[in-house]
């Protein structure tokens, strides 16, 4: 406390006796400015500019051998073998049935668990649930898998528990091609939902408690306010949530999807970050893998554009 | 008074009991992975493991700290945790310090912002990035790990959205004592910025402690590899295994498996409830603006 009443009565001397001149001198120091960015700067323009310039590779028939400058330029040859694969439709087809499924569940669980969470009156209980609900966000997808992998096998606990108290059969939840996608969509909703809420805790937190007097004076039970203040309060981060998501339907996890499948359901299971992994890094087609993944890059791009644009004026959102 | 009616009384009572059961649903999991880990390796596969301990010991914990390969990667991955955060703890937050600055004050301002939002946006993918790491000499190495997601421009966001939040008159008053920007930013910012810091720290820890991906395709010599690769490559072989419902003999390595799952958890679960209590100020300030 004395400190700073000391800091104050300096502040005020100074104040006084030199009223522009060091005021100035603290503004003016832009170069300093400059070189706080460079590091981030020179770091960013190592890793992602100069990769980005590797997109090239996508015209070219690369060969580690010869490097960039000497393969073979070939137009647009992998795009062309891209779409007139089978196979690439049908993993851009789960992409997005994997993606837009979360994507949607993902907002609307998160939502519902809001609105119950803001119900608990007790603090301690309330705390205590959301510290459980976020854990699972933070845990890897290794992590996950290694305990899925063991609680949903054949022998394991899930399975166990259903023959037991339903007398049905044991699932192949990892290996059988319709479970398995029942499976990424459960597992992901389980481990997100939670910490999904936050931001629609938040806009809770934000809503003026005297609306809710105002309601409570006018006779409205706890239902009627929920429909008719709580609901549309939330629905505008509702709105920004859903249109930033966008951008994301040709990710569908690479992390989850790599660590839970296996060649028996590439079929139902196989999408585009994992297909780039396999033809890329371990067939070694580094050309036609970037050319899958610009294609892939191009798409979001658009995508994340025009939800950005619509999020600004639907909702006023910007993110800086 | 809604909440002394009694159909509200009942519904807060149904509410709590499902929530609650919800958020123990989340911890589940771990929690039965926990009990087989702790029981010896008979009944563990027989299955027989639910929610408690048979024939308690800690035989597969014995193991797993015996084994060599275990133990180095450990290591590797508190080296790579350690490091990689305070390095991009350092850079990230001076540089969201200058980008927090208003355009008036630091005319470069958007030029740089937008300058790193085209790489949120697009990115060279897989193979270039590896090509790159490749022609760098940077193979094999910690720093292949940690510097190519060095830069998160998202966490920089985050960080200067707070910043902004920050009131104006401190700053001057630091700048009328003859205070630098970078004495203004150690001495103000950064002591009052600490519930964005915590979230970020703890988002750099877990991303640092839980990425296995950059250790598959950088990283050749087993005693370099950081301990989520190292379980990652554990975890797929025996996923192999299970595939093939008539090999299912390799399970006896069950209770190991599950005492190495929850070791490599156990710091997350250890860091993780003395930041949590920071996140919905710090991501929320970050998130959700005026």
């Amino acid at each position: 406390m004395e400190a700073n009443m000391e800091v104050n009565s300096i502040q005020q001397a100074s104040l006084e006796s030199q009223p522009g001149k060091k005021r100035k001198k603290g503004f003016n120091q832009p170069w300093i400015l400059h070189l706080m960015v460079l590091p981030a700067a020179i770091m960013v323009f190592i890793f992602s500019y100069i990769p980005m310039s590797g997109i090239l590779m996508a015209f070219q028939d690369y060969k580690p051998a010869l490097g960039f400058f000497d393969s073979e330029w070939v137009g647009l040859k992998h795009f062309r073998y891209m779409w007139e694969n089978d196979y690439f439709l049908q993993i851009t087809w789960n992409t997005l049935f994997f993606a837009c499924s979360k994507i949607v569940l993902n907002l609307i669980i998160p939502f519902i668990f809001a609105l119950l969470l803001n119900e608990v009156r007790r603090m301690g209980l309330k705390r205590t649930i959301q510290t459980l609900v976020y854990l699972p966000h933070f845990l890897s997808w290794v992590t996950l898998s290694g305990i899925l992998i063991d609680i949903l096998a054949q022998t394991g606990i899930v399975n166990q528990f259903l023959t037991s108290v339903f007398g049905i059969k044991p699932i192949f939840f990892l290996g059988d091609g319709n479970w398995f996608r029942f499976t990424i969509i459960a597992s992901d909703v389980w481990k997100e939902f939670g910490f999904n809420t936050i931001i629609f805790l938040a806009a809770l937190s934000g809503i003026n408690p005297s609306l809710y007097e105002a309601a409570e004076v006018d006779g409205a039970g706890r239902w009627k306010q929920t429909i008719y203040l709580t609901i549309p309060a939330l629905i505008p981060i509702a709105i920004v949530i859903a249109t930033l998501a966008l951008g994301n339907v040709l990710n569908a996890n690479f992390d989850q999807i790599f660590n839970l499948y296996s060649p028996l359901i590439y079929q139902q299971g196989d999408i585009i970050d994992t297909f780039v992994y396999r033809e890329g890094l371990l067939s070694g087609q580094f050309s036609f893998a970037t050319a899958v993944n610009l294609f892939k890059s191009v798409i979001s791009l658009v995508l994340i554009v025009v939800s950005y644009r619509l999020a600004y004026r639907f909702a006023g959102y910007r993110i800086f | 008074m809604y909440h002394k009616t009694i159909p509200y009384r009942i519904f807060s009572i149904i509410n709590n009991v499902c929530l609650t059961i919800l958020s123990v649903l989340c911890l589940l999991p771990l929690y039965h992975l926990l009990m087989v880990s702790l029981s010896s390796s008979a009944p563990a596969n027989a299955g027989l493991v639910t929610f408690w301990p048979i024939d308690f010991t800690l035989e597969a914990y014995a193991k797993t700290f015996n084994n060599v390969n275990f133990l180095t990667s450990l290591w590797v991955s508190v080296q790579r945790t350690i490091l990689g955060t305070a390095l991009a703890l350092i850079v990230n937050t001076v540089a969201a310090y200058a980008l927090s600055k208003e355009t008036r004050v630091f005319r470069a301002r958007n030029v740089y912002l937008w300058y790193f939002v085209v790489t949120m946006l697009f990115s060279g993918g897989l193979i270039p990035g590896y090509i790159l790491i490749l022609k760098l000499g940077l193979m094999n190495s910690l720093m292949a790990l940690i510097l190519p997601g060095l830069v998160a421009v998202f966490n920089i966001i985050l960080l200067l959205n707070f910043f902004r939040t920050v009131p104006k008159d401190l700053e001057e008053a630091a700048f009328i004592d003859g205070a630098g920007h970078f004495k203004t930013f150690v001495k103000i910012y950064l002591p009052v910025s600490l519930p964005v810091i915590a979230t970020i720290s703890l988002f750099l820890m877990v991303g640092h402690w839980n990425a296995y991906f950059d250790g598959i395709i950088y990283i050749r010599d087993a005693d370099k590899l950081p301990l989520a690769t190292f379980m990652q490559t554990i975890i797929v072989q025996a996923d192999m295994s299970k595939l093939d419902p008539a090999a299912v003999a390799n399970l006896s390595q069950r209770t190991i498996r599950a005492s190495q799952i929850f070791i490599s958890a156990l710091p997350i679960l250890l860091v993780y409830p003395f930041l949590q209590r920071f996140f919905v100020t710090g991501i929320v300030v970050g998130a959700v603006k005026e």
